[in-house]
């Protein structure tokens, strides 16, 4: 918690509490012998428990199940999430896209503010993403590429998780002591990393984005028409790009041409 | 966190949103969190606003949350209803909806916010054959698969075993009685039927709801023989508002008596209506109570209604507070030696204990 959670803010006694949220030993025997750790929101368990190493990512993994299954009124998107400013780019993706990868290259790399890896909060009255600026969740080989850039902090290695070998990146401290900024989508970007393949940027229509968009996000279904119509006003003033790239540089390089001023 | 006392706050809450004026933070969490609980926070979000209340952001946006969810569960059970009518249009049956799907579809106040899974319907016994082959043939599965699942619904429950859609993975209850074959209250769903009336969609030509009385007539049965009652104060919640909202009809009083009565069912209502009136102090007049009780032998006892109010009050999976757990076994135990005679109910139990620690793969147990 102290190394990826040091700039946050500590919830006081007498504060709302949107999320109670329990990371816990194993019942029984399973405290010592082969032990597990279980994760519990508002006391209901709601995972299989994984080993007691584990706690860590299970904690990562438990919140993000939480901001994406509470109904809390806003549109929950799975898609990194960075901002220049006020202007933000959302990079939706199905998982193995290299979308925490080129979140983390982009924060890291070129400065940009770090919203979130992979949910992407749209709040449907104002039209603005309410950053979440938490631990950028690293797979396999991005974690060495990761770990080479100089401004990254990473945790722990886990091998053998249910999603292969994986690490967290901390955030950057400027992204945490700016998230109460929220900013509003200027570019959909839909990234896809390809070994070896060379650079393609294409600009796709906003009714593509929209049904790409909506097989991504967890909860515009329960929303119903209040979600149908928030996504619709966020793309109105939108530009939207799928990319493929062959590696980080090419994948900065397309990235910077489409966000140029 | 003492779950009585939240419980309790979130009970006076509901009845009057006002008291909710200069809490802090910390109040509005619990509030908030209990409301979550019991399933209620559609329902209290629906109450804030028809009285006006100013709710701070934090626990608006959870309040939101739960009545949009709402009203797409809402729009679903439409959805739900006009592809019952399509596949049940053809027999020409009566097809009821129950509890949730009612309120909805009737249009009633106890339906705003209101936050629900399966369907429940209610189908004339001699059409329980039709009725299942044409929801088989228009894409409807049983979702219980094993003989003796199948054994326990069609011999001695009151419904055949949930369908669920195929494609759309919704679940539909259909009863054809409003209680198990083998309780010790025999009602007569024909009576319910021949009473229901018409929604107002007029394109939705078999679809029915219960008149008034019977609606909560069910709906206090359905509690007071509940085993679990997870659900059961978000239920009580429903019986209180809609007392309050149909006492208004000239003579409804009389009629819920009489019906209650007629159908074998003045003890269970008579209970219903004393715990909604001790929990929510719902104006059920004396008389009604007085002529209740006088249809009956035996008198739901005191005892009985504390436990039933401390289990419905209580958190479950709470393994700290014995008289709750307590409270919660006595209801569970007391639906099963309703729902079933004595030498049917120990096997029956027997069997889910042994199956709940030795699950069957790929089956699930009644």
């Amino acid at each position: 918690m102290d190394f990826f959670y040091t700039g946050y803010l500590r919830c006081g006694a007498s504060e709302f509490i949107d999320l109670n949220v329990q990371v816990l030993h194993g019942r029984g025997l399973r405290r010592w012998w082969h032990p597990q750790v279980r994760f519990l929101l508002d006391g209901t368990e709601s995972f299989f428990p994984l080993p007691s190493q584990q706690a860590a990512p299970m904690l990562e993994w438990g919140l993000n199940w939480c901001i994406a299954n509470r109904p809390m009124g806003y549109l929950v998107i799975h898609a990194g999430l960075l901002a220049q400013g006020d202007q933000a780019l959302m990079m939706p993706g199905i998982p193995g896209a290299g979308k925490s990868t080129l979140s983390a290259s982009l924060c890291f790399l070129d400065n940009w503010r770090l919203l979130s890896d992979e949910l992407a909060i749209l709040d449907p009255e104002s039209g603005l993403m309410q950053p979440h600026p938490r631990p950028i969740s690293l797979k396999n080989a991005s974690i060495t590429l990761v770990s080479s850039f100089s401004q990254a902090q990473l945790g722990q290695v886990y091998t053998d998780t249910r999603k292969g070998t994986i690490s967290h990146a901390a955030c950057p401290a400027s992204s945490v002591a700016t998230s109460d900024q929220a900013a509003r989508v200027k570019w959909v970007v839909f990234p896809r990393f390809e070994k070896n393949s060379s650079p393609i940027c294409e600009e796709i229509s906003k009714t593509e984005a929209f049904t790409m968009i909506a097989e991504q996000s967890f909860n515009r279904d329960r929303m119903g028409a209040v979600g149908f119509d928030a996504l619709c006003n966020m793309l109105t003033d939108t530009r939207c790009f799928q990319i493929v790239y062959g590696s980080t540089d090419e994948g900065l390089q397309l990235i910077r041409s489409i966000t140029l001023p | 966190m003492n779950n009585r006392t939240c419980a309790d706050r979130l009970v006076a809450v509901l009845g009057y949103p006002q008291l909710v004026n200069g809490w802090n933070a910390g109040q509005w969490s619990e509030l908030v969190a209990t409301a979550r609980y019991f399933n209620l926070l559609g329902s209290l979000s629906v109450r804030f606003k028809e009285a006006g209340v100013c709710v701070p952001g934090y626990a608006l946006r959870h309040l939101t949350g739960a009545q949009q969810l709402s009203e797409r569960q809402h729009r679903s059970v439409l959805w739900e209803v006009h592809q019952l009518q399509t596949a049940l249009g053809q027999i020409q049956v009566p097809v009821l909806l129950l509890k949730g799907s009612a309120y909805v579809m009737a249009g009633y106040a106890v339906g705003r916010g209101r936050l629900f899974g399966d369907i429940d319907i209610l189908v004339p016994r001699n059409a329980l054959g039709d009725v299942e082959s044409q929801l088989m043939l228009n894409g409807w599965v049983s979702a219980k698969t094993s003989a003796y699942d199948q054994r326990y619904y069609r011999e001695w429950m009151h419904e055949i075993p949930p369908m669920r859609h195929m494609r759309r993975s919704t679940v539909i209850d259909v009863h054809h009685t409003i209680l198990p074959l083998t309780a010790r209250y025999s009602p007569d769903p024909s009576k319910i039927i021949s009473r229901a009336l018409p929604v107002l969609d007029p394109c939705l030509a078999v679809i029915r709801v219960p008149c008034q009385e019977d609606l909560v007539i069910h709906s206090i049965t359905h509690l007071v023989h509940e085993g679990e009652l997870h659900n059961g104060l978000r239920d009580l919640n429903d019986i209180d508002c809609m007392l309050r909202n149909f006492e208004i009809d000239p003579g409804f009083w009389d009629r819920l008596c009489a019906n209650a009565i007629d159908n074998d069912l003045s003890w269970p209502v008579l209970f219903g209506l004393q715990l909604v009136k001790r929990v929510f102090d719902t104006p059920v007049p004396v008389t009604v109570l007085n002529q209740l009780t006088q249809a009956n032998q035996q008198k739901p006892s005191s005892w009985l209604l504390a436990i039933f109010d401390r289990a419905l009050r209580s958190n479950y999976g709470n393994s700290q507070d014995i008289a709750a757990m307590t409270a919660q076994w006595l209801v569970y135990v007391r639906s099963h030696i309703l729902r079933m005679p004595l030498h049917l109910v120990l096997p029956h139990l027997a069997r889910k204990a042994w199956m709940r620690r030795f699950p069957k793969k790929n089956q699930t147990s009644g």
